[in-house]
């Protein structure tokens, strides 16, 4: 809402050299919150001149100038800016006579722009000043031609400031008003809240026009068959009737002005009527032309089908939920929301129907979204529009175009009025204070509650208090406890520090994923943030192992059309994020995400039909029934690894990032869960088939997947221009976490010598390393402590198809030193499992 | 004895050179009988062998020449059978210091060149430690995490809970139960992502207020927690929106819970974040979820942007309808909440200019802030 600081003086009263800003800070310590100040941005001398006389003189350019000789000051004073009081000015413009009175704006003068005004040599002549156009004093759009000051109406003496003159000395202040505070937004509305903050005198505007009683009635029905949420669409209709209005008549300067400031531009006079008195007021008016109507005015529900053409050209087709206002010729209005086309009011208009009506909040927001037809009047119903207002602000609509554009009250009209009694707060003694902490005295509360237009009773147990017909956000005690506190002032509210009962900390699983974060930074990796939207493919591709259909989440109303969908697997916002930081020469990576990815089951519809009503809890059933629609989201961990894992120094060869440093980051987060996750050879449609793990982990129900790690295809890191060796590790960090949490259960520490030795088997290659070293482990029996792959050799010596594994081993008893024997004994059991399951044998 | 056996350390004398004493006492004729002459000279012979031995390599030879079994000493000392009784005591004192002296000399010497020996090796071995090789590159923490981090951390020091909800979110849970109405302007401002079917009434999260509700319907009261995470409005990205940002939550209901509380709670809170010269200032605002409301700013000294009040979130007692949606009766039990914006902390602590830098995970942002923001 911006509010012209000279219109808000007329209905409160403001120290003289306030300026905007104290406006600002005022309003602000109600409640309404500061955004910019208006200004024209005009300064210097700018003054009313009369063209004496002109010469055309056309261009070599094809165009035809006009030099003319304006008087700025009468007889021989001197002008505003210090020169004669005719000046010679040249002139682009036609529209003009001699005799005219023009805006002129002097050398020294500054436009909006900002355009400074000097004398300056252009055709032939020194132009010393410029006559203005509407616009380029920031009035209007107007710039067909210079700005006439009889088409305002006015002719006032030569030398006259026209900055005063025209109210471009005036400044607004914009607030921004919250969607519980419709009245908030009229100058009315303000000035009451600008008092509340520095306790000047308020007059309501609304107590300013006498309501005009009607003789005669205009017929007008109010048929809601349909209310919604069981409210009737209008409660309140009040129709005018003016008639014999020139509508060709100028709008005044200082309405122009005005609006100009409050953001709205000006149209016609009759136009710029309503519009001025919706922002005095609050009250949306539309007016129609009497003479287009067919028989009296019905307010009903738009019948399946029908359709209206809407003052903006555009022929809509109504929903039965719609609010019209039909006449005999069917609907003629969206209510509170448009006018129909077929009778709106035009420069013939002579008879005008004003209506102020109060419409449903609820069916006016439907339409206006329904129709993506967002009003300055939608908006004001939407937020609640004071009911008592309609009937004054009708009169002030008729007295506005009695007085400007030469009309004639009528008494024909009439006030359908069946706004439901509000009913009383219950106010209890001492509430206000319990809930804010402050001790109000029973003045302040009254006070308080009566400077904000409430009517107070006593009742046994305190207040019962009657809200102000403007005030239909005030419903309960405790919105009249927000009232006395603001009024009196937050800054009044003191600081209690209150004392929790004793908490537990961070649970288990938040330590530990912290811990994990921590640790991956700590080893080399960045935390970075992806957002969570990509192509359905993505998903696809890396959110099942084996392909086929992968469940996923689209947004209804997604910002990227591209990307609709809600990640199954952090690994293409990784790919992305790596792309970036190629592009930007940072070619060496390790990065990480912890985030959610969204999982819905297969084959289970989401979310539920269900919206439980609101201030009530639901039942567990209903509570179940709402979160069992809720797809999963674990917690997921995304690692990825591009270009060198160590770089190029001196006397270090670079080594590239591969899968190894894949499961590196994987034993990191075992490491720093204290779960172990399990490693064998996997295969991922998005992943090497080669050089692929899968991760597991065990659980009560036996081993559970919980990720993978791997190199990408190159082909897919190729598609994410990225190099063609990529490794990456995905691992649903929720089912490491849940698997983690047992209490380590420690082993006694051995003092007793070690006897180590190294074991060299020759087996297939295609037996996995891991599965040869267990089947060592399980054959070697208790003395084994410690056993660990130290080589890997292929080639001579070794019969092709199979290599030679070197593991060394460590053996030790608790009690005494192991002989060299005993730790051969337990060896060969060990070589004995191995040859057993994988057909090992010694390496002679 | 010389002062200095190798002046420079870095240029040790070859060990394969053989020394002179060596040559000197081969020279000299074997010895027939003890005389106290001879013995001097050859102590002496080996005293200057000693001396003059500069590496292991070359004192072990002069130990060998001059001390060993075929030494000119070691055969004075087989003569010993040869001399009268009378005599034997003499000359076992003769022999005997002499070999002693010798014994100590290579003993000391060998102790300073072991010694000399080790310091040229640990000078040969000197690098540029400015070239050290890193097989490790620097990792970092987000800065937006480690910020919600901290914030949870101030809290559960105060004996408050760290609270979690899903992101996507049931409509009820993210408007119904915090008094959104369907067909209030609040409702259409908060700019929601809706999911496909709208009619399955799920969006994405549009602030953390969510999780109020989940930690009121499943915690005994009384109930302290904060909750902070990820949210999602449609907001175009750019230098201050971004569709997807961050939000720390708290919530508080009790018996005799207060807007003084709140004020309490908030003042104790921007102090221990931001150190004491932070100030909290409350403005009247609306909020379905809050009544009365309040617009949470915040002063500081040292901010980006000099010393100012600074937006940074809103606040108020819980909305009667909030805790009726939880079953809590309004009349019973109060409650106070708050929420701040994460990104817009980090904008003003750490002079963060651009939105784009949070979002893009360009890894340079990152390492800015390292483990530690």
């Amino acid at each position: 809402m911006r509010v012209p600081l000279s219109w808000l003086g007329e209905y409160v009263d403001l120290e003289p050299g306030t300026t905007p800003e104290d406006v600002h800070a005022a309003l602000v310590s109600v409640g309404l919150e500061e955004e910019e100040i208006h200004r024209f941005d005009i300064s210097g001398p700018v003054v009313v001149g009369e063209v004496v006389e002109f010469v055309d003189e056309p261009q070599s350019n094809g165009k035809t100038i006009r030099w003319c000789q304006v008087r700025v000051a009468p007889g021989d004073e001197t002008a505003a800016d210090g020169g004669p009081a005719v000046h010679g000015i040249v002139c682009g413009a036609h529209n003009f006579f001699a005799g005219d009175k023009v805006v002129v704006t002097l050398p020294g003068a500054v436009l909006p722009g900002p355009f400074p005004i000097a004398a300056r040599k252009t055709y032939g002549h020194v132009s010393d000043g410029m006559i203005a156009s509407a616009r380029e004093l920031g009035l209007g759009d107007e710039h067909e031609g210079i700005l006439r000051l009889a088409t305002l109406g006015l002719d006032p003496a030569v030398g006259t400031d026209a900055i005063a003159l025209l109210g471009l000395d005036d400044a607004a202040v914009e607030v921004n008003v919250t969607p519980d505070r419709g009245y908030a937004f009229s100058i009315r509305g303000i000035a009451r809240e600008y008092s509340h903050a520095t306790g000047a005198t308020f007059r309501d505007p609304a107590l300013a026009v006498a309501p005009i009683v009607t003789a005669s009635e205009f017929p007008v029905t109010v048929d809601d068959e349909a209310p919604i949420r069981g409210r009737v669409g209008a409660s309140v209709f009040v129709t005018r009737v003016v008639r014999g209005v020139d509508a060709t008549r100028p709008s005044p300067a200082w309405l122009i002005a005005r609006l100009k400031l409050a953001g709205i531009r000006s149209v016609s006079l009759v136009v710029d009527v309503t519009n001025y008195v919706m922002l005095e007021l609050g009250q949306p008016i539309h007016g129609y032309d009497l003479d287009t109507l067919t028989g009296g005015i019905i307010v009903r529900r738009a019948q399946p089908g029908e359709t209206l053409t809407t003052l903006d050209n555009v022929p809509r087709v109504l929903d039965p939920e719609d609010l019209l206002i039909a006449d005999d010729s069917g609907p003629i209005g969206l209510a509170g929301v448009m006018g129909g086309a077929a009778t709106e009011i035009g420069d013939s208009t002579t008879s005008l129907l004003v209506e102020a009506a109060n419409f449903d909040p609820v069916s006016i927001a439907r339409t206006a979204r329904r129709h993506k037809l967002p009003s300055e009047a939608s908006r004001r119903f939407e937020r609640g529009v004071d009911p008592a207002v309609a009937v004054v602000a009708a009169a002030r609509v008729v007295q506005l175009l009695i007085e400007l554009a030469g009309g004639e009250a009528d008494d024909l009209g009439s006030l359908h009025d069946a706004t439901p009694d509000v009913d009383p707060i219950d106010l209890p003694s001492g509430f206000i204070s319990g809930l804010i902490g402050l001790e109000y005295t029973d003045e302040e509360v009254r006070s308080s509650l009566a400077e904000i237009g409430a009517s107070l009773a006593e009742t046994a147990s305190g207040l019962a208090v009657t809200p102000p017909s403007w005030r239909p956000d005030l419903t309960d005690k405790w919105t009249l406890a927000e009232e006395v506190a603001r009024i009196v002032g937050y800054d009044r509210i003191p600081s209690v520090l209150p004392v929790a009962p004793p908490g537990r900390g961070l649970t288990a699983s938040q330590v530990l994923r912290r811990t994990v974060a921590q640790t991956l930074a700590a080893t080399g990796h960045t935390e970075v943030l992806a957002y969570p939207f990509v192509p359905e493919t993505a998903n696809t591709l890396f959110g099942a192992a084996a392909g086929g259909t992968v469940p996923q989440v689209r947004i209804a109303n997604p910002m990227d059309g591209e990307a609709p969908y809600l990640r199954t697997s952090l690994l293409p916002g990784l790919l992305d994020i790596a792309h970036r930081n190629r592009s930007r020469g940072l070619t060496d990576l390790a990065i990480f995400e912890v985030g959610l990815v969204f999982k819905p089951e297969a084959g289970s519809a989401f979310g539920s039909h269900l919206v439980p009503p609101a201030a009530v809890r639901p039942s567990a059933e209903v509570e179940a029934e709402l979160n069992a629609g809720i797809p999963p989201q674990p917690l997921t961990l995304g690692v990825l690894l591009a270009g060198n894992q160590v770089r190029h120094q001196p006397g270090q060869l670079p080594v590239p990032a591969g899968w190894q440093d894949a499961l590196t980051a994987v034993r990191q987060v075992a490491l720093a869960t204290g779960v172990e996750i399990r490693v064998a050879q996997g295969s991922h449609q998005a992943l090497h088939p080669g050089r692929t793990a899968v991760l597991s982990v065990a659980t009560a129900a036996g081993p559970r997947v919980v990720g993978y790690a791997g190199e990408l295809l190159p082909t897919v890191a190729r598609a994410a221009d990225l190099p063609a060796v990529v490794a990456v590790a995905e691992i649903d960090l929720s089912a490491v976490l849940d698997a983690a949490g047992d209490p380590v259960v420690a082993q006694t520490i051995g003092t007793m010598p070690a006897a180590t030795q190294d074991l060299s088997l020759v087996v297939a290659d295609s037996i996995p390393a891991r599965d040869v070293l267990q089947a060592v482990i399980d054959g070697s029996g208790g003395l084994l402590e410690h056993a660990e792959l130290v080589d890997d050799y292929r080639g001579g010596g070794i019969e092709p198809g199979r290599k030679s594994l070197t593991f060394a081993l460590r053996f030790r008893a608790p009690d005494r030193t192991l002989t060299a024997a005993e730790a051969s004994d337990a060896k060969l059991a060990g070589v004995a499992a191995a040859a057993e399951r994988y057909g090992a044998s010694l390496r002679e | 004895m010389p002062e200095q056996l190798n002046p420079d350390p870095t240029n040790p004398v070859p060990t394969n050179t053989v020394p002179a004493a060596t040559t000197e006492a081969t020279g000299i004729t074997e010895p027939t009988e003890i005389t106290e002459a001879g013995v001097a000279a050859a102590v002496n012979a080996a005293l200057v062998a000693i001396a003059a031995a500069s590496d292991s390599a070359a004192l072990k030879s002069v130990r060998t020449s001059h001390a060993g079994e075929a030494s000119v000493l070691a055969k004075l000392n087989g003569l010993m059978r040869t001399v009268p009784p009378t005599e034997k005591a003499a000359a076992g004192k003769l022999v005997g210091q002499g070999r002693a002296r010798v014994t100590q000399a290579l003993t000391a010497r060998e102790g300073e060149i072991l010694e000399a020996e080790a310091a040229a090796q640990l000078a040969a071995e000197e690098v540029d430690v400015t070239a050290a090789l890193s097989r490790w590159q620097p990792g970092a923490r987000h800065p937006l995490t480690l910020l919600q981090e901290r914030v949870a951390d101030v809290f559960v020091g105060m004996g408050w809970e760290v609270a979690e909800g899903p992101e996507l979110e049931s409509e009820w849970f993210n408007f119904d139960a915090l008094n959104f109405d369907e067909d209030h302007p609040a409702r259409a401002m908060q700019d929601t992502f809706f999911i496909e079917p709208t009619s399955a009434h799920l969006v994405l999260r549009t602030h953390t207020s969510p999780v109020q509700l989940r930690a009121l319907l499943s915690r005994e009261l009384p109930v302290y927690v904060v909750a902070p995470g990820r949210v999602y409005r449609t907001d175009e990205l750019d230098a201050t929106h971004t569709p997807v940002f961050h939000q720390i939550e708290g919530i508080a209901v009790d018996k005799g819970l207060t807007m003084a509380h709140l004020r309490g709670t908030l003042d104790h809170f921007v102090k221990a974040m931001f150190g004491d010269e932070a100030k909290v200032r409350l403005r009247p605002n609306y909020f379905p979820f809050t009544e009365p409301s309040a617009e949470l700013d915040l002063w500081h000294p040292t901010f980006a942007g000099g010393p100012r009040w600074i937006e940074w979130g809103g606040c108020g007692m819980v909305n009667a309808n909030v805790l009726r949606s939880a079953g809590i009766d309004p009349d019973v039990y109060s409650g106070f909440a708050f929420g701040v914006g994460v990104e817009r902390a980090l904008m003003f602590r750490n002079d963060v200019k651009d939105m784009h830098d949070m979002v893009e995970g360009d890894v340079r942002f990152s390492q800015q802030f390292g483990m530690a923001v």
